[in-house]
């Protein structure tokens, strides 16, 4: 569903991706950790087609990143907020629905998020779990055949936390690809099928859960092994 | 607990319905802003309002009303654009849609359209506020063919302007820059004062701009006493081209 082969990204002369490796099939959950600045996000942008590849191959459902959102394949829940200042939550939601000819049905979605009220209040004045919880039902309104789902819980309460985790897992069953990205261990050990820990824009160390953790360390120890030399490691310019 | 499908289907409707949708969201969206509504229709009323009852010595009705006209159209397609442009971009509403069935070239085409429905909208209401304080405009053929030509042209080279602007600077400095700019095109870039008017190398220099040649054209459209000529024509031609070409090449989506 989505592969990426020697992937480098560079911008503004700096290297951001080098070399980068990586797999998401479909029904399988791929979960991306690495420190701020690793590259998460912007190996997101590349995958949506925001940004150009300087070297190696990625291709999303098959084609090229810009191909398969123009045709509707892929859902992006972004970091950011990804919304208009004055426009209202349920404004925001019908917008993104009429872009697709047969979206998923809003009303069981925002049950299912706790939206309800929230529909009719500016998206800036939400929560952030709420905020969040808009952007997560954006992603899927037209059933894409891969999401990206980017820190898709940070700012939601627990509840929220674990009602957004019981769709990603009927995603997968559903036979959606989903990458997400996290700082959070245990929702990379709830949810993935693999784990892809990248650093200053390469890929550090992947695997399955099991496989990282099988010498009875904890995934965040694994995880700080895997990062320690963040700081010399850091992307640097093109050279 | 859900009976949703979440099988995978995607259906994306066409590309020009995707337009239509991002073109009235963004309209519906800038008419509900009150400080969009200020730049766009209340500032270039008050404008026509002062100049009818206060300046009529020094410009009269018809001439003020092409004068307005023009301003209206530089606050929609450069000021209006630049501000909202430059917060989608922070807020992150370039990227979202970009990874859309819009994308990208879609959502710049979805701007361009509202962008064009707002300023319709701007053309009626001013045009019936001048023609209620006595506009009797009478064009000639070729003055209404004048301004056919450079509205667009002037339109697309504001809106590029707009884009550049918007596209690279954060969103703030955007805010507090097109507000200026605007303010000093609109007192010194030949949109509400003729070039007639101005001192003769000064005025030759300031008809270089695109403003200069969108506010000539109206008020040669507008006013019976002013003929006009092919140089707007020319002139927001070049400025067209150039603006594109620059935005093209120095827009930044995120």
């Amino acid at each position: 569903m989505l592969v990426a082969e020697g992937l480098g990204v560079d911008l503004d002369r700096h290297r951001i991706l080098i070399d980068l490796d990586l797999r998401v099939r479909a029904g399988e959950s791929t979960v991306l950790l690495g420190p701020n600045g690793a590259g998460k996000t912007t190996f997101v942008r590349a995958c949506t087609g925001l940004v150009a590849p300087s070297s190696g191959t990625l291709t999303v459902c098959g084609r090229r990143p810009a191909r398969a959102a123009a045709e509707g394949r892929i859902g992006l829940m972004p970091q950011v907020a990804g919304a208009w200042s004055g426009i209202r939550a349920g404004e925001l939601l019908n917008h993104l629905a009429a872009l697709h000819r047969d979206p998923l049905p809003l009303a069981p979605l925002v049950e299912r998020l706790g939206l309800g009220s929230a529909l009719t209040t500016a998206y800036r004045r939400l929560s952030g779990g709420q905020q969040q919880a808009v952007n997560l039902i954006g992603a899927l309104l037209g059933r894409p055949e891969l999401v990206f789902l980017d820190e898709p819980t940070a700012g939601m309460d627990p509840r929220a936390r674990r009602t957004t985790w019981g769709l990603v897992t009927e995603l997968h069953t559903a036979g959606v690809a989903v990458l997400l990205t996290t700082h959070d261990m245990i929702e990379a050990a709830e949810l993935a099928d693999q784990i892809v820990i990248i650093d200053a824009g390469r890929a550090r160390l992947s695997g399955t859960p099991a496989e990282l953790t099988a010498s009875d360390r904890s995934l965040e120890d694994v995880y700080l092994t895997a990062t320690e030399n963040s700081a010399d490691l850091q992307s640097g310019p093109v050279t | 607990m859900s009976a949703l499908d979440l099988i995978p289907a995607p259906n994306p409707v066409g590309r020009a319905h995707a337009v239509w949708v991002h073109a009235r969201t963004e309209a519906w969206l800038l008419l509900r802003n009150g400080e969009q509504l200020l730049l766009a229709l209340i500032i270039p009323l008050g404008v026509l309002l002062l100049g009818r009852f206060i300046g009529s010595q020094f410009i009269g009705i018809n001439a003020l009303a092409g004068s307005v006209l023009a301003m209206g159209v530089w606050s929609t397609g450069f000021t209006a654009t630049a501000i909202a442009t430059g917060f989608e971009r922070r807020y992150g509403v370039l990227e979202r849609f970009a990874a859309t069935p819009l994308t990208p070239t879609g959502l710049v085409l979805g701007k361009a359209v509202s962008v064009i429905m707002i300023t319709l909208a701007q053309l009626v209401v001013l045009g019936l506020a001048a023609a209620l304080l006595g506009w009797r405009p009478s064009p000639t053929i070729s003055e209404v063919g004048v301004l056919l030509l450079t509205l667009p042209l002037a339109m697309i080279s504001f809106v590029s302007l707009a884009l550049l602007m918007a596209g690279r600077l954060r969103a703030e400095i955007t805010l507090a820059l097109a507000n200026v700019v605007h303010l000093v095109i609109v007192v010194c870039g030949g949109l509400v004062v003729p070039l007639a008017a101005h001192p003769a190398g000064l005025g030759a220099l300031v008809g270089l701009l695109p403003t200069a040649a969108l506010g000539e054209a109206f008020r040669a459209f507008a006013d019976p006493a002013a003929v006009a000529s092919g140089w707007p024509v020319l002139v927001s031609a070049a400025w067209a081209a150039a603006t594109v070409l620059l935005a093209r090449k120095a827009f930044r989506w995120i």
